[in-house]
């Protein structure tokens, strides 16, 4: 037994992982058009259903991401003849495929101990975990803007210029703005990040993210939405404009842009709770069963305490989805010149100077 | 090296599911192609050339990224092991950033970022 675990492990984790991001990016498409239609006083999508007998199952159109995937794979797949043939059909694998492997140093749970082994929920535990969530996340851009150049489009064009130029922008303020949590916790490894997260500060309030670096938090909240090209950073759609890189794109090719988009609402998600929400941890929730400040306590199994804590994080990774889609249908779009603005004039020199704060606060309670 | 052989893995199955997802829709799609199918979506009007050639402003952008994003890099190691470095990283990476800053304070006084 013990030799094959380690390899059937791989399969739950890898399993694990991509489960939380194609089994959910379907339902959010659903909770997207769910959610506008519930803010717009409109009942939205509610007509896909599966007739049994005279019944009609409806779930509320849960259905509809089924019935978009259908349609999306059964269109004609048109290339324009000005369009760059090879570049055209590589840009939608170069926008899935990164988002679909950065979520892959995020920890979806604690360890679980077997036999006295510990085995990682959590599919590569490297050295340099963020920075490689960085450095795959910004392949996106590629994907973004060969598809604007090769498409011949000049809306197609004019969106990918837009998105290439907002989401580097972005990324420079993105790094910077969590180098203060990098220095407070002194690690680029997530899961010992999230590990030193369970400590207390002042001892009752749960060392996390949110509460050591306030400030690195909405910056970071705001650039990865900018990343994202969501609204209110939708430029490169502005969907009643020029509609974007993607205007020339058909059928599932269309497809695997749509679903990258969100594929990254999760991965957002994810990481928002890694690094700033304590990620699978609970306050006072400690590997033995819960220990309150205020004294008592309650003693759990293993066995209890891992599946709290892998429910904690998809509770948590489930309000970050939702609260993203909500931003969506709250902000009105940005001009592009605030857009640029914003990320070079406002979030850089901030989180420049959250970061030095941050540096010399460190030292100053460590003396 | 498990963790890396494991996103090696990761990167084959998601080139999978993409290639699938593409074999899919190109088989399964109907063909009716005709000359105004052919051409590039333009509200009407039909191109007769795409203008490669952009705004400089996307250019400058573009450098500024590079600058920047190479410093981000470098304050990486430096955070990791801030810690251990005591005043003396401190002050070491204040000299480095205020340089950066400097650059930043050029860039915006010459107007690099203005979009109007």
């Amino acid at each position: 037994m013990d030799v094959w675990l380690p390899y059937a492990w791989d399969v739950v984790r890898l399993g694990g992982m991509l489960a939380i991001l194609l089994g959910l990016a379907g339902p959010l498409t659903w909770a997207e058009r769910r959610q506008s239609a519930m803010i717009q006083d409109r009942i939205g999508p509610n007509r896909a259903a599966i007739k049994i007998g005279n019944k009609e199952w409806r779930a509320f159109g849960l259905l509809h991401p089924l019935a978009d995937v259908i349609k999306l794979l059964t269109k004609e797949d048109t290339v324009n003849i000005r369009a760059d043939r090879f570049l055209y059909n590589l840009a939608p694998f170069i926008s899935l495929v990164p988002a679909l492997v950065t979520f892959a140093v995020i920890p979806f749970g604690p360890d679980v101990t077997i036999n006295g082994v510990a085995y990682p929920l959590q599919v590569a535990r490297l050295d340099a975990g963020i920075l490689y969530m960085f450095a795959v996340s910004s392949l996106a851009v590629f994907g973004v803007s060969l598809a604007g150049y090769a498409s011949a489009s000049k809306l197609a064009m004019m969106g990918g210029l837009r998105a290439a130029a907002q989401m580097i922008s972005y990324e420079v303020a993105m790094g910077l703005s969590i180098m203060g949590l990098v220095l407070y916790y002194g690690t680029l490894e997530p899961y010992a990040m999230v590990r030193a997260q369970g400590e207390l500060l002042f001892g009752f309030l749960p060392a996390w993210g949110v509460f050591v670096q306030p400030l690195a938090f909405i910056l970071f909240f705001t650039a990865a939405t900018a990343e994202n090209k969501r609204i209110p950073f939708d430029l490169a759609e502005g969907e009643s404009e020029i509609i974007g890189y993607f205007v020339e794109y058909s059928g599932m090719k269309f497809g695997m842009f749509y679903m990258a988009e969100y594929i990254e609402v999760i991965v957002v998600a994810g990481t928002l709770t890694t690094l700033f929400f304590g990620g699978w941890q609970i306050p006072y929730l400690m590997d033995h069963g819960f220990v309150f400040p205020w004294g008592g306590g309650l003693d759990l199994s293993h066995a209890a305490v891992t599946v709290l804590r892998i429910g904690a994080f998809m509770g948590k990774l489930l309000f970050f989805c939702w609260f993203q889609l909500m931003l969506r249908w709250t902000l009105p779009r940005f001009r592009y010149d605030q857009v640029m603005s914003l990320g070079w004039r406002r979030l850089l020199p901030i989180s420049l100077a959250n970061l030095v704060v941050t540096a010399a606060v460190v030292l100053w309670l460590e003396a | 090296m498990h963790s890396y052989g494991l996103l090696l893995v990761l990167f084959g199955i998601a080139a999978g599911i993409a290639t699938i997802l593409y074999a899919i829709t190109v088989t399964l799609g109907p063909r009716a192609r005709n000359p105004t199918k052919d051409e590039p979506f333009e509200c009407g009007n039909i191109v007769k050339q795409v203008n490669h050639r952009v705004s400089v402003k996307f250019y400058i952008v573009a450098l500024l990224f590079i600058l920047f994003d190479m410093e981000t890099v470098f304050l990486y190691p430096w955070a990791v092991i801030y810690r251990d470095l005591g005043w003396t990283g401190f002050w070491a990476m204040i000299s480095f950033v205020s340089v950066l800053m400097l650059g930043l304070v050029y860039v915006w006084k010459k107007g690099a970022l203005d979009w109007d």
